[in-house]
């Protein structure tokens, strides 16, 4: 059978031409490098082979990093067409490619990996383990979610990107309104990286469920996992909806099937259903951690508890249920009739009750604190007035019969980005400078910090409050230009000048990273603890050895560390020459990534409709499975007396 | 396959059936494609119409989950805390969450005049 489509590179648009040249320049540097200095051999065995949880972490947010970078310059692109009226800066086929990578992109490949590189990091550290439980699955978790993410990128140069939306909504995603691989680059990437972030959920759900350090009781455990395991429990249960409702859209667009289409008993609102059965407990998924961090970063910072501990642990879990139960407020306009419309709307806004909670626990938490402003603190306190607003525009979204107005106007537009930037975005930074000293060893500058802060910050409400008032003058997400006469003029420039200020608080964050890398020596946190903070992981070096806890601790209480330091007897946490004994540690594989690369080409194979590379992917896939399943792994150990070196060469005994 | 692609580095005695050959897999195998024969049969050739046909692809995809439940995921095994009933029991309430508020949705109030 001949192939559908070519892909080709050259389309005329000089926006591709220069994405082409710098993506070839961009990758001739990277290998010149690695050439150059001989890295091959070092980038394989400390990198691409690893199963070490805190490695997996870094390389997660150096993916969130970098995909914050491109789906902030689709942002950008999105804002500087819409600056003035009949703007002519983007076509409406490119614009439309434009948003709807800026939205999975935002999502999927820089909420999702900011979301994990938190568990990757924190998490066993936090429980007083070693490592994950599924070191293996973890690795392919990493590895799905990056060929998910090259996929859904190199759609840009080769075939075209998705123009559907984030959303992709059937009927206007079936073949016959939307040929070419643009969709099919969606659906396979977000097919790709769903499997990872599933294994993600399942692994961190065992880790913590069975890997804590003795004496560590569920209501023991630090909140941000509690977090965690409220945020994997949600993935387990969501994603599966989201899987079927791909799959089926791409049997639909491959293989003629009627599940979506207009006619033939399919029924494309079902799409809709099912996309945001998953849909909502995402915004959960991103959100829960980052709650997480913020029950973690106030009270380390204010010098007390959290306060309401159990209340935080019971709203969580109550966000973890009750965001399974109210999906259809993304689609009240579909016209469900009112007894639908107004169940999802009440159960929408009483989502609001355990998050509110939360809200005045963090402030209770500071109350008559001892405050640090630190920039983990700078990035959490301006979390709240803005998620305060986003939650009070959420419920107004919530009432159906106003969302008859606002629906897909920009109030929404404004709404979910105060939420998602105000929330998972501000979390994931304050969680970034907070635990950096953990990763690198080394604090962030706090100068260059807090002019990122504030150029972000104050960028963030003059890009979105103006948004509100278009949206209420009736301004229409999605649309790629406005006549002038409008009076939307003035207001959509102001929103454009605050989204440059982002991208300049972006670029000084970037600043800020690089600033204090070469700057680490002076920077560098010879304590472990550079925080005063309340947590295990705070027990050890930074960066802690790979083993992590030369002698596993004994919790006996809530914030072990922050009590044993109260007390005076820190030193109770480090290891002694006698208590030290061999660690069983898991073995590094090259597998994930192979097994990976070869999903990748069974996506590419997908997306064009070639079918030998299919067999071909899928061949490599089973291979591999198969190889793991008859390899004779069991890790390895490591020798009491070298863990008992490297403590020492630590300065720990 | 995947159990033990799982199982990774900590390989410490979690195989309780050591290396013998995995005769509960296989049968579960054929048992799953047999009812995803049947399913696919009964619409391909019109054995049944209407809800007797949905009703029976129901059944058989119920049977599929204790099939999946007991031949691969090793429902009946393991130790330490029942964490397990707990995640299952969370599944079932889902399940009938999303299937019962799908029907709900998608039956518009009883008519599609919108």
């Amino acid at each position: 059978m001949l192939p559908h489509y070519w892909p080709t590179p050259v389309t005329g648009d000089p926006l591709i031409y220069g994405a082409d040249v710098s993506i070839a320049l961009v990758s001739i540097a990277i290998l010149f490098v690695l050439f150059y200095y001989k890295k091959w051999g070092w980038l394989w065995r400390e990198w691409l082979t690893t199963v070490d949880h805190k490695k997996i972490g870094i390389l997660y947010v150096i993916a969130a990093l970098l995909m914050l970078f491109r789906g902030g310059v689709d942002g950008l692109l999105m804002r500087t067409q819409l600056a003035q009226p009949n703007m002519h800066f983007l076509e409406s086929e490119h614009y439309n490619q434009v948003f709807s990578t800026h939205g999975t992109i935002m999502i999927l490949f820089v909420a999702m990996p900011f979301m994990f590189a938190l568990f990757n990091i924190v998490i066993p550290l936090q429980i007083g383990a070693r490592d994950v439980a599924f070191p293996y699955l973890n690795a392919i978790s990493f590895w799905m979610f990056f060929f998910g993410a090259l996929l859904l990128n190199i759609s840009f140069v080769i075939g075209g990107s998705p123009d559907a939306g984030w959303v992709s909504y059937a009927p206007l995603t079936e073949k016959q309104f939307d040929p070419g691989p643009g969709e099919n680059f969606y659906l396979m990437a977000l097919q790709l990286s769903g499997i990872g972030s599933m294994a993600t959920g399942i692994n961190f759900l065992v880790t913590i469920l069975r890997m804590r350090a003795p004496g560590m009781t569920l209501m023991r455990m630090p909140l941000l996992t509690w977090a965690v395991l409220a945020a994997s429990i949600i993935i387990i249960y969501a994603f599966p909806a989201l899987t079927i409702a791909l799959a089926l859209l791409l049997i639909d667009r491959v293989a003629g099937a009627h599940f979506f289409t207009m006619g033939h008993g399919g029924n494309p609102m079902m799409y809709t259903n099912l996309f945001w059965i998953w849909g909502h407990p995402e915004v959960y998924i991103v959100l829960l951690p980052v709650f997480g961090v913020f029950s973690e970063v106030f009270p380390a910072f204010s010098g007390k508890r959290v306060f309401g501990y159990s209340s935080m642990v019971a709203s969580l879990m109550a966000i973890s249920i009750v965001s399974f139960l109210l999906w259809a407020h993304h689609f009240f306009t579909m016209g469900a009739g009112p007894g639908v419309n107004t169940y999802f709307g009440i159960a929408s806004m009483a989502i609001g009750i355990p998050t509110g909670v939360k809200v005045f626990n963090w402030m209770f938490t500071m109350y008559r604190g001892r405050i640090r402003m630190t920039m983990p603190m700078r990035w959490a306190v301006g979390f709240i007035p803005n998620f305060v607003i986003g939650g009070a525009t959420g419920v107004m979204l919530a009432a159906a019969p106003g969302d008859y107005q606002y629906h897909n106007s920009f109030f929404l537009i404004a709404h979910f980005h105060q939420v998602l930037i105000g929330g998972t975005i501000y979390g994931s930074l304050a969680g970034m400078y907070f635990w950096w000293p953990k990763m690198f060893g080394f604090t962030l500058d706090e100068k260059r910090g807090r002019i990122a802060f504030w150029l972000w910050n104050v960028g963030f409400y003059v890009t979105f409050f103006p948004q509100y008032l278009l949206g209420l003058m009736g301004m229409t997400r999605r649309i790629y230009t406005y006549p002038p006469g409008m009076g939307w003029t003035n207001l959509n420039l102001l929103s454009t000048i605050g989204a440059f200020l982002m991208g300049l608080g972006f670029i000084y964050i970037v600043w800020d990273i690089l600033y204090s890398t070469m700057h680490r020596s002076e920077l560098k946190d010879v304590t472990g603890d550079p925080w005063n903070a309340r947590s295990l992981e705070w027990s050890l070096p930074s960066p802690p050895p790979h083993y992590n806890f030369a002698v596993v601790p004994t919790v006996t209480r809530r914030d072990e560390w922050w009590e044993l330091k109260k007390s005076g007897r820190a030193d109770v946490l480090r290891p002694t020459a006698q208590d030290i004994e061999a660690i069983h540690m898991p073995n590094n594989s090259g597998k994930p990534i192979i097994f990976s690369v070869f999903f990748f080409i069974v996506g590419l194979g997908f997306v064009f409709e070639w079918y030998a590379v299919i067999v071909i992917g899928l061949a490599g896939v089973l291979a591999t499975m198969l190889l793991r399943s008859v390899e004779e792994d069991t890790g390895h150990h490591i020798p009491a007396e070298e863990v008992r070196h490297e403590e020492m060469a630590l300065g720990r005994m | 396959m995947s159990s033990h692609m799982m199982e990774g580095g900590h390989g410490d005695g979690f195989t309780p059936h050591g290396r013998s050959f995995p005769w509960l897999h296989v049968v579960g195998y054929l048992l799953s494609l047999v009812l995803t024969i049947i399913a696919f049969l009964a619409v391909l050739n019109h054995w049944l119409s209407g809800r007797t046909l949905i009703s029976i692809i129901m059944l058989l995809a119920v049977m599929q989950i204790g099939i999946q439940l007991f031949f691969f995921m090793h429902f009946t095994e393991g130790h330490g805390p029942r964490y397990h009933i707990m995640a299952l029991g969370f599944a079932l309430f889902f399940t009938i969450i999303f299937v019962g508020g799908s029907v709900w949705i998608m039956s518009f109030g009883g008519s599609q005049a919108y």
